[in-house]
């Protein structure tokens, strides 16, 4: 179980009391990281291309033996990425021409401070420890390989031809090493002193004391600073950086926040959705209702009208017959009357 | 059952199985490979290609198209738009067959399928986009099946069980659009995290909104072309209500889709502005960028518009397939295409051909399932216990 | 016992995390106050 699952349902177990969660210790949604975090420094100025450290770190890590042997030179001319079998590669770059002298370059996780793997993986299988290191943890990753999608340095790498048990493999900045107080393998193997360990602050305070004794010798940066939101690891060198296969093109926002808006709306949906839909809903079923029972009223109406008109037609001829009527019976009754009248008028006469 | 006989008659159908049944058992071959010799056996991924055509065209593509489903069912559930009603029973069942096609892909893409209840079950890992599409798409399977239930317990004579199913109708309409909006966004958010790695007129913060927009085109485009094909293959089972109503369904299924695509075409062009991405227009991916764009958005855009006045239909299904294609264009192009295009050309992802055949067998089996349900269960035609129901 | 959050990464688990459960929780609300609101509505003007 990885550090932060154990976290998160320690949290989830302590949400009833507030006072509980841990709180941001930066305000304002700003993060600066561990401050306390080891990193490693390569200077290449001092980096010979021995490959002393890719066999430590070999052996350390009980990785396979390499397809060529360490002290292979061919091995340099072609440049390497990270892979299954080794954590880190050393590679030779001929910036100052086939005849001057080659710059090497040590390639393996830079260890970010927001590091864009742990941000992708949905079972959360890595873990950025105080320490600085990046961890994984296999007992829980699916193997969806989105890690290897999203580190921009393109580090991690899968065990493609594993059936059963596949891993993500990557460099751990020797974690398990640094608990015991030991130096990282590589670290503790390079001859020249090309590779320091260290707290991250010191060593950038030791890159840029570097730089400013010997600004002939240094770029005026240090690489890793700033990158991706800052990297344990970190690198000065003599030639231009994107000379020596480095990204400077990365910018210095952390992976975190590239999504942190995308999900941010994720509740958004799940609040209003429900509610617009719920509501558009109603509305067309009152709308076909209205209509329906306007239509019903129509049809009533027409009938109405049909049978006041009926009505008053019949009321008209039945008035009509009745005064006719009431005519014919007043002239009965009057010519009765006359008549009775002569008929008495005339007895009484 | 007794439909047996009249699968029989069909003549199409025995040269139908002979093909289907030589795809599934080399699919059954390739699956042996996979599953011994792990993914690198029958696949060209490598450590800076790790997605490849499985996610490219089964997951992205698959779930986009499959996006007929939740459209339908909101426009005739929701908006009440009863003249579409014969659109919702194969649409909802290509819709849960097509997201089962999904899940079925990811278990070769995957590197230990079995574990994929852990980011759930195990360990959460909230702060990854995959989290809410693995964890829309599971619930939505699971809606998918619950809305087309009703067809297969009236196929089964299972009444009353039917009845509550179809009162929940609503209910499992308003999660499904719920979730199709979340999942199909985030399919295009979880590429926010490689801006270093897609190409800058791809890459946009607009990804989500892209993929969510493009999806109510695919999904609709979809409906049209699907009905076509039935109405093909499958016209004898479709009853009156079915065969009157389809030229409605493609008239209307097409005005949509053109004002979707007017849609989408605007808020591409706005990113393209949010990006300051213009001076990249003149080069090879610029071009390849103005075909997507032109080609396969707005012409389409427009021939739906001219095939709606003129009362085309023809016209209107053929651009319905062309939008489709279109939409198969635009995932490809983020996933495999223009994706590590800083990367040297002979470090760039191919697939190998057994890559195709697992994608080709997924499909096949799709197929097959689709014909069992349609000739069997009352999709084209509606049940006689059930006339009035709905 | 409260601990500090150091990391964007960190503070974007807890909060995701909590969203999600609340989300949870609102959808199945949602539903019952679906209910609720609709409830003494005449039989045939019944919705859901
Ligand atoms: S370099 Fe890559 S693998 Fe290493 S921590 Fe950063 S994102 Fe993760
Ligand atoms: S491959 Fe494993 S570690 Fe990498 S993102 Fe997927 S589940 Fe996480
Ligand atoms: S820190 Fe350890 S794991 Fe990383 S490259 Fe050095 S020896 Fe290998």
């Amino acid at each position: 179980m990885s550090t932060s699952r154990r976290k998160f349902l320690k949290w989830l177990t302590a949400a009833g009391a507030a006072s509980a969660l841990p709180s941001v210790a930066e305000g304002h949604g700003h993060f600066t990281g561990y401050s306390d975090s080891y990193g490693v420094l390569h200077d290449t100025t001092l980096c010979v291309g021995c490959r002393s450290c890719e066999k430590a770190c070999n052996e350390v890590n009980d990785l396979p033996a390499p397809d060529r042997p360490f002290d292979d030179p061919t091995v340099l001319s072609d440049v390497r990425r990270t892979d299954e079998k080794a954590y880190t590669v050393v590679n030779r770059y001929d910036v100052n021409g086939p005849s001057g002298s080659p710059v090497f370059r040590k390639l393996q996780c830079n260890h970010c401070k927001e590091p864009a793997c742990a941000s992708a993986c949905f079972v959360g299988a890595f873990t950025k420890t105080p320490e600085g290191a990046v961890v994984y943890d296999a007992s829980v990753c699916v193997g969806c390989r989105y890690c290897l999608m999203a580190c921009p340095f393109d580090i991690p790498a899968y065990e493609y031809n594993k059936a059963l048990e596949p891993r993500v493999m990557k460099c751990t900045m020797c974690h398990p090493r640094v608990a015991e107080g030991k130096l990282p393998g590589c670290v503790e193997a390079c001859p020249m002193e090309a590779l320091t360990f260290g707290k991250r602050d010191d060593l950038i305070t030791i890159a840029r004391e570097r730089i400013r004794k010997y600004p002939d010798r240094y770029i005026d940066h240090v690489y890793g600073e700033t990158e991706v939101g800052g990297t344990n690891w970190l690198y000065i060198t003599g030639a231009p950086f994107e000379t020596l296969g480095f990204r400077t093109d990365l910018g210095v926002t952390p992976a975190p926040e590239l999504t942190s808006g995308a999900l941010a709306m994720v509740p958004v949906v799940i609040g209003v959705w429900p509610a617009l839909l719920g509501g558009i809903y109603i509305m067309s079923q009152r709308k076909e209702k209205i209509a329906n029972q306007e239509k019903a009223a129509a049809v009533k109406d027409a009938i109405n009208t049909t049978q006041a008109k009926a009505d008053a037609a019949l009321k008209a001829a039945t008035e009509k017959a009745k005064n006719e009527k009431d005519k014919a019976v007043e002239k009965a009754v009057k010519k009765a009357l006359d008549d009775a009248a002569k008929q008495t008028g005339g007895g009484e006469a | 059952m007794a439909d047996e006989p009249m699968v029989v008659e069909r003549p199409l159908l025995s040269k139908f199985n002979v093909i289907a049944g030589l795809i599934i058992l080399v699919g059954l071959w390739l699956t042996f490979k996979r599953f011994t010799g792990g993914l690198g056996a029958v696949s060209n991924l490598d450590h800076s290609n790790p997605w490849g055509i499985w996610i490219g065209f089964d997951l992205l593509c698959g779930v986009a198209l499959a996006a007929g489903g939740y459209t339908t069912a909101a426009a005739v559930e929701i908006f009440n738009m009863k003249k579409f009603h014969a659109a919702v029973r194969p649409a909802i069942l290509t819709g849960f067959l097509g997201y089962s096609m999904v899940v079925f892909a990811l278990l070769y893409d995957v590197g230990r399928p079995w574990r994929l209840p852990y980011p759930f079950a195990v360990n959460q890992g909230v702060t990854s986009v995959m989290f809410e599409v693995g964890a829309c798409v599971a619930l939505y399977l699971t809606v998918l099946f619950l809305e087309f239930s009703p067809v297969a317990l009236e196929w089964l004579g299972a009444k009353k069980i039917r009845a509550v199913v179809v009162r929940l109708t609503i209910l499992l309409t308003i999660l499904g659009v719920v979730l199709s909006t979340l999942h199909q966004s985030s399919l295009g958010a979880m590429y926010l995290l490689v801006p270093s790695k897609l190409h800058p007129l791809w890459y946009s913060p607009y990804l989500p909104v892209f993929f969510f927009v493009s999806s109510i085109a695919a999904g609709l485009s979809m409906v049209i072309f699907e009905g076509s094909l039935s109405h093909r293959f499958f016209k004898d089972k479709m009853d009156d209500e079915h065969r009157k109503s389809a030229n409605d369904i493609v008239l209307g299924f097409g005005k949509g889709c053109s004002m979707v695509l007017a849609a989408y075409f605007a808020i591409k062009v706005f990113g393209l502005a949010l990006g300051n991405n213009w001076n990249l227009l003149g080069t090879g991916y610029g071009l390849w960028f103005m075909v997507e764009m032109l080609g396969f958005v707005l012409l389409p855009c427009l021939l739906y518009a001219i095939g709606v006045r003129e009362k085309n239909v023809t016209l209107i299904k053929w651009t319905a397939l062309w939008t489709v294609l279109g939409i198969v264009i635009n995932r490809l192009n983020i996933v495999l295409i223009c994706f590590n295009w800083q990367l040297p050309a002979d470090q760039r992802y191919f697939p190998h051909w057994m890559e195709i055949g697992i994608s080709v067998f997924v499909i096949t089996v799709g197929i097959v399932v689709f014909r069992f349900i349609v000739t069997r269960m009352p999709i084209f035609f509606e049940h006689p216990d059930y006339k009035e129901a709905h | 016992m409260s601990e500090s959050i150091h990391t964007l990464q960190e503070f974007m688990l807890q909060t995701k995390g909590i969203i999600y459960l609340l989300a949870i929780g609102y959808l199945a609300g949602f539903v019952w106050f679906w209910r609720f609101l609709h409830g003494r509505d005449k039989k045939e003007d019944q919705i859901g």
